[in-house]
């Protein structure tokens, strides 16, 4: 017990990120090794589970996108380009759709502790990195068998997931705390996220998109990800996302909308934060 | 908390020379409730312009307090009062609408025992994260562990889920973080009236060793003994606002005062109580009526009106009656029981009549009774009744059951049984070589 006189300050109530960085880095660690636990450890084949649905997805798009509609027959490598694609917006669609109910899901730590509430959908995409983290280790083996030449542009897929990672964590803050209000935003995001699976090119690439279609898809700010992304591992010879978006120009409302969806996705949370105890 | 704690006999400290380490100014909180919850942006979609309604609740107006270091204040308050709101407001897990709270040192982040538990983990999982929460690292915190598990006697356990453990052994794991949270400020929502009365004792120990260590602590509270045992100073909160302030025994008994006081306030809105409406059936099954019951109440040393007493305080009462039929020879059989029915004490009562005074009352007129009884019971609620026995003769005895009042009693320990009584005991080797005085129940 101190018995120098401490000095008064003013609390700082109920914020997105109390009680300091520290702390809040040690309790996001904590939380996501926790979830990865909870969901793994009882399950008698564990880990296996998580690549379980990504591999049987690939595996009927496959078989669906080559021997029925034969999309797949007149793209290099695309087996792996479809596991790989799968691979990556699962991380996407995992880390958001967990996030939805996480923040309500936590209510026993949110109305009982002072808790950074910006850690709890933060938690939510750790788990997912992880998750992605070891599916990749697949996803190498796969390129690897599949004769793909390891090339220096790997260096850069780092990066393109960290950005993927930004888009991620702004959609899981926006959708975590407005469901606490609106309870819709479950199902809605259900819908949108499917919906955003087809129009990003996951199960296609880009060149066989109709030309009139190419704006719209492009602002959509997962496909320069996408596009960037089979040219920097599997397809040197495919185009970038500056080339199909006809120059860097094309790509300027994917980036305004994805740095519109960062600012809101910031702002609402900063501002549902305080009150999220109240509405639970 | 029946255990007598020994500090309690100490004189209350004097906090004035140490530094305010929790201030609380001009304090506001209203919730807005939703007289209809809009969860669906469908319905606002449907119903753009539908203004929302709200009902406002007003959780805390205007509190001030000041907490010096080293204190131990205890908030009192009914369910619902604000108590547990100000709490939250304190730990900022509420943010205040208006005012300002100032807080010096480092304050616990948990309000509740067990608060923040992870029930699928286990219980080194929790321990861990609880550190972290409370701010240490997280190998400070697993360093921590043993210090938990042994204050908790939980040391085969660590590796057990906490769904899986008993509701006694949560409490003590609960608790022992608690105790090892080492911060300088803690807040403790209702924490004493959990586990076996063993670690009752241990947590009633530890309470009195954090006191005596310096922390400073708010505890809220139900039970007026802990406030006593433990606060240096408490307050009592009443619909949101701040009633009393200063020292723990006055606050206790205001608190004992105003709750039951609007207990008896809704037992009188509802009509009597269950208890209440089978005493009035049992009396009319047996009764003639011959009398209409005027009033009937309770009073205080000063003639006011009350519905509740302080054990040992004398009970007044009174009745007026207005006969229907001529009464002769009446005679008035007070008794009080409990709602169990249970008849604690009773005693009678013939009219006052003068020499050549018929014993008679005629038809009409209104009688006034008063009395006062020695107040032995203990805390609790009873029912006061009165039955008129009209005396014409052994053969043909008329008796109307008159009810008269509910009241409560109430006080700072509860005793067992109905009534308190002096006791002399001695205990002795051997066998009894003389006889020993028995304890006499009356004296």
């Amino acid at each position: 017990m101190s018995e120098s006189t401490p000095e008064l300050k003013d609390i700082p109530g109920p914020t997105p990120l109390g009680g300091g960085a520290r702390r809040s880095l040690d309790l996001l660690y904590l939380i996501a090794v926790n979830d990865f636990k909870k969901t793994y450890f009882d399950t008698v084949l564990g880990y296996i589970w998580s690549l379980f649905r990504p591999l049987i997805l690939f595996a009927v798009l496959l078989f669906v996108f080559t021997q029925i509609f034969r999309v797949g027959s007149q793209v290099e490598h695309y087996p792996v380009l479809l596991l790989f694609n799968i691979v990556i917006f699962t991380f996407f669609q995992e880390a958001t759709i967990a996030s939805v109910g996480s923040v309500v899901g936590q209510e026993g730590i949110v109305r009982k502790t002072q808790f950074p509430r910006l850690v709890i959908p933060l938690a939510v995409v750790l788990t997912a990195l992880f998750n992605f983290g070891v599916n990749l280790i697949v996803v190498l083996i796969f390129l690897l068998a599949s004769g793909v030449p390891v090339e220096w542009t790997w260096l850069l897929f780092p990066f393109m997931i960290a950005i993927l990672t930004v888009i991620t964590v702004a959609v899981c803050l926006l959708v975590s705390s407005l469901y606490v209000r609106f309870r819709d935003v479950g199902i809605i995001w259900g819908v949108l996220a499917t919906a955003l699976f087809y129009a990003t090119p996951v199960l296609y690439p880009i060149e066989i998109v109709p030309e009139r279609f190419h704006d719209i898809a492009l602002a959509n700010p997962l496909t320069p990800l996408f596009i960037e992304l089979r040219y920097l591992v599997i397809d040197n010879s495919a185009p970038t996302a500056v080339d199909a978006a006809g120059g860097w120009l094309g790509l300027l409302p994917a980036v305004a909308i994805a740095i519109a969806l960062c600012l809101i996705a910031v702002k609402v949370f900063s501002r549902e934060a305080p009150r999220i105890a109240e509405e639970l | 908390m029946t255990n007598p704690d020994p500090l309690a006999t100490t004189p209350a400290p004097d906090f004035s020379d140490k530094p305010v380490v929790i201030s609380v100014k001009g304090v506001n909180k209203t919730f807005r409730i939703p007289l209809q919850k809009v969860e669906s942006i469908k319905e606002r979609a449907v119903h753009p312009f539908r203004k929302q309604q709200f009902r406002e609740l007003r959780a805390l107006q205007d509190i001030n307090f000041e907490v010096r270091q080293g204190e131990f204040f205890g908030i009192v308050g009914r369910n619902g009062s604000g108590k547990s709101t100000l709490l939250k407001i304190l730990a900022s897990i509420y943010k205040a609408d208006t005012g300002r709270v100032q807080i010096a040192g480092r304050l616990a982040p948990f309000i509740e025992l067990g608060g923040g538990f992870n029930y699928d983990l286990t219980a080194f999982d929790n321990v861990v994260m609880n550190g972290v929460m409370m701010g240490l690292s997280r190998q400070e915190a697993a360093q921590r562990l043993n210090r938990v598990v042994e204050f908790a006697e939980l040391e085969e356990f660590t590796e057990l889920k906490l769904k899986n453990y008993s509701s006694g052994m949560m409490v003590r794991l609960a608790f022992s973080l608690m105790m090892q949270a080492d911060a300088d400020l803690m807040l403790i929502d209702e924490v004493l009236a959990v586990g076996d009365a063993s670690f009752q004792q241990k947590c009633a120990d530890a309470f009195a060793a954090m006191r005596d260590a310096g922390k400073t602590i708010i505890l809220v509270t139900h039970d007026m003994a802990a406030v006593e045992n433990f606060c240096h100073r408490a307050m009592l909160i009443e619909n949101g606002r701040m009633i009393e302030h200063g020292e723990p025994r006055s606050v206790a008994r205001s608190y004992l005062r105003t709750n039951f006081s609007e207990e008896s306030r809704q037992v009188e809105s509802m009509g009597l109580t269950e208890s209440g409406e089978a005493v009035e059936e049992e009396f009319n099954a047996e009764s003639a009526i011959q009398s209409r019951r005027l009033d009937a109440w309770l009073e205080d040393e000063s003639g006011q009106r009350v519905s509740n007493v302080e054990v040992g305080t004398p009970l007044r009462f009174g009745l007026t009656l207005q006969a229907i039929y001529d009464l002769e020879k009446p005679l008035l059989s007070f008794q009080i029981s409990n709602p169990n029915h249970v008849q604690v004490l009773g005693f009678t009562k013939t009219f006052d009549i003068e020499e050549g005074q018929e014993d008679v009352i005629p038809a009409g007129e209104r009688i006034t009774i008063r009395g006062e009884v020695e107040n032995q019971l203990t805390p609790g609620r009873y029912i006061f009744a009165c039955w008129l026995t009209r005396n014409r003769g052994a053969p043909d005895r008329v008796v109307q059951g008159i009810p008269m009042f509910e009241f409560m009693v109430f006080g700072l320990k509860s005793s067992p049984g109905l009534v308190e009584a002096n006791a002399e005991v001695d205990a002795k080797f051997g066998a009894a070589a003389e006889p020993v005085s028995e304890a006499d129940p009356d004296e």
